[in-house]
């Protein structure tokens, strides 16, 4: 059931370029999912553990990482703040170089995940394409 | 007044008249809920980032860089850094395997009821404390931009946001999170260079006031650069960098664990484009923060303390507006007040949206009707009319809390929620064969009651409780709990042989996208 806004009819719509969107409410193909796709099958492929392991590993390492490095911001201001305080570039000191760096980090973990994410849907596209 | 006043028209008309498009696209479920999942990459990009920087960011953040100097600069540096969670854990398998709310995702080889019970209960309370933060420093700016009385300000701003979700569905409330978040750059960048000027644009001359900024001579010189100016030991006693620790943890962990963050994800066709979104979010938010240095501690080398005085009192919010009257006149005064204005809407807009999403998707379709709509649009009628109460709730709720009420303290909660209730039984759905309802119920309630409980005893609790819990921020304490009664309750309980079947195709569907729910054709 549509529930449009009564008003709707008598303003000029607006020509925005963006996509239209189905009528049909999808709820019902979703709940009578026919698809009889063998989900076990798909999963004891060796292909498939192979990318979940790899997957698994890079994700565990840099989440390993990032928080590391994240966490020892707070943790070296808070218990080691005359070390922070160090001078670096005129009045800049530690702690802001370090903050700045956090930035430059979650940059540079987010680059290096979407380079190997391209790679990793290449293999799935492989892994599912007789399964559509 | 007059020119802050026609902007805030203007942009009111702008956001209206994409309502009323988005109101005719606006058929069916997956159109009103997920914008049919038809937003690209950057687009939905800027949206997640106007959905994110929220007034706490933009007036928070500027003021208490400007008044506790760089312990505030710790905000912008999570916010950032916590989308790495988003990104590596979170986006793509909730694209993969939901539909329209987070709880999908928990739901998915779970029983539904219970655990759609509870996450639709954890995500009611993170979006209404964080819409009442919202509504309040709506409320407190435009009663100092253009004069309307508290009262006045909190219905408008409650009465515009419902036309956008109501009519506008996702649709409406994403276009309007993208030219906020358009708008929000561009007053940042302009604010950041004029700033800059004022110093003659050497970085050097900029960091040296920094390092000793004296409000024109109205306090002592102090170092902003140095750290420790909120939390350190000297003010806040021996508990002060484990407070500061917590806070970092809630901010890391609790933004892949708000509900309305989650939800933009279902608004792309797949998990590739939920990714470059992310990282177009990590790009523009990264960006916003990192200018925060300018125009939060910029703030304090030019501003005097009488120029952010409200009763009395600094008043942190005040900080931006009153930086871009002092350096660009009545007119660009204007103009950041009505990307402030744009700012709340367009937060508040899409807590209200996924608010009621999880509402009607979770509690009255799955929950109360075991998954079957009784017929056809009743759920967006239903979550319609929530979003309505909603609406009417978090105004009411704003308005007895009245002015003074402390936004942080709200924005704190939510998050500290989202971490401890939402983050543990999402990642351990997503990655532990062994997991169960259990599990998940016991990580949802036990993550929710202790943020909540400790807050209430927390320094900012009421008084009758007698402060006894020396931080606060709850995160330090609360999201351990969260992941252990996650991990205990699913341990400690029967196995679940269905649950541990379904693993199987989570996993597939998950990590290959393989039967995720489609962009509606046109």
């Amino acid at each position: 059931m549509e529930m449009s806004c009564p008003w709707t009819a008598f303003v000029p719509t607006p020509k925005l370029p963006l996509l239209n969107s189905d009528p049909v409410p999808n709820l019902l193909t979703f709940m009578n999912d026919p698809s009889p796709v063998n989900w076990d099958q798909i999963e004891a492929k060796p292909a498939f553990r192979s990318l979940l392991s790899r997957k698994a590993k890079f994700i565990i390492i840099a989440t390993i990482f990032f928080l590391t490095y994240y966490l020892s911001l707070p943790v070296l201001v808070g218990w080691f703040p005359d070390l922070m305080k160090t001078p670096v570039w005129g009045k800049v000191n530690v702690a802001y170089v370090f903050a700045l760096s956090q930035f430059i980090m979650a940059w540079v973990v987010a680059f290096i995940y979407v380079r190997k994410a391209a790679t990793w849907d290449k293999e799935a596209a492989e892994i599912i394409k007789d399964h559509h | 007044m007059t020119i802050a006043l026609s902007m805030f028209v203007g942009f009111v008309a702008l956001t209206l008249l994409i309502t009323f498009w988005a109101a005719k696209k606006n058929t069916g479920a997956s159109a009103y809920f997920a914008a049919g999942r038809s937003i690209t990459g950057w687009q939905n990009g800027l949206a997640v980032a106007g959905d994110y920087m929220s007034a706490a960011s933009f007036l928070g953040i500027s003021g208490a860089i400007c008044l506790n100097g760089y312990d505030g600069f710790m905000y912008s540096v999570g916010f950032l850094v916590a989308y790495i969670t988003v990104l590596l854990v979170v986006a793509e398998p909730l694209r993969n395997a939901g539909k329209y709310t987070m709880a999908d995702l928990l739901a998915y080889r779970l029983k539904p009821r219970p655990v759609r019970a509870l996450a639709s209960l954890s995500t009611l309370t993170v979006s209404t404390f964080y819409m009442i933060a919202q509504m309040v420093g709506a409320g407190v700016i435009i009663e100092k931009l253009i004069g309307a009385s508290f009262h006045t300000a909190v219905i408008g701003v409650g009465i515009l946001m419902l036309v956008y979700v109501v009519f506008g569905g996702m649709l409406a409330t994403t276009w309007v999170q993208i030219i906020k978040a358009i708008l929000l750059m561009i007053g940042a960048f302009m604010l950041s260079m004029l700033v800059l000027k004022h110093h003659g644009y050497s970085l050097e001359a900029f960091f040296d006031s920094v390092a000793a900024a004296t409000y024109a001579g109205t306090e002592a010189p102090k170092n902003l650069l140095q750290p420790g100016l909120q939390y350190g030991t000297a003010v806040k006693g021996p508990w002060g960098p484990t407070d500061f620790l917590s806070l970092s943890l809630a901010l890391v962990l609790g933004t892949a664990g708000l509900p309305h963050i989650l939800v933009r994800f279902y608004t792309v066709p797949d998990a590739k484009t939920a990714r470059s979104s992310v990282v177009w979010a990590m790009a523009i938010i990264g960006l916003f923060y990192i200018l925060t240095t300018f125009f939060g501690f910029g703030a304090a080398t030019i501003l005097q303390k009488a120029q952010i005085l409200s009763d009395g009192k600094a008043n942190p919010n005040m900080v931006a507006p009153a930086l871009a009257q002092h350096l660009g006149g009545e007119l660009f005064f204007a103009f950041i007040s009505a990307v402030a204005f744009a700012t709340i809407l367009a937060v508040v807009a899409g807590l209200t949206m996924s608010a009621s999403a999880s509402f009607a998707h979770d509690f009255y379709t799955n929950v109360i009707h075991h998954g079957k709509e009784t017929q056809p649009g009743q759920e967006v009628k239903v979550a319609r009319i929530t979003a309505f109460c909603v609406g009417a709730v978090s105004i009411g709720i704003a308005i007895y809390l009245g002015p003074s009420v402390n936004a942080a303290f709200l924005v704190g909660l939510a998050f500290a929620v989202a971490a401890s209730a939402n983050l543990p039984v999402i990642v351990l759905s997503v990655f532990w064969k062994r997991f169960n309802t259990t599990g998940a119920v016991c990580g949802l309630g036990i993550g929710l009651l202790s943020s909540i409980v400790l807050i209430l005893l927390s320094k900012n609790g009421p008084a009758f409780l007698g402060h006894p819990f020396p931080l606060e921020n709850p995160g330090i304490v609360s999201i351990p709990l969260g992941f252990l009664a996650a991990y205990l309750g699913a341990i400690l309980t029967a196995r679940d042989a269905t649950a541990e079947a379904q693993f199987a195709e989570l996993k597939v569907r998950a990590h290959t996208g393989l039967g995720a729910e489609k962009a509606t054709a046109h």
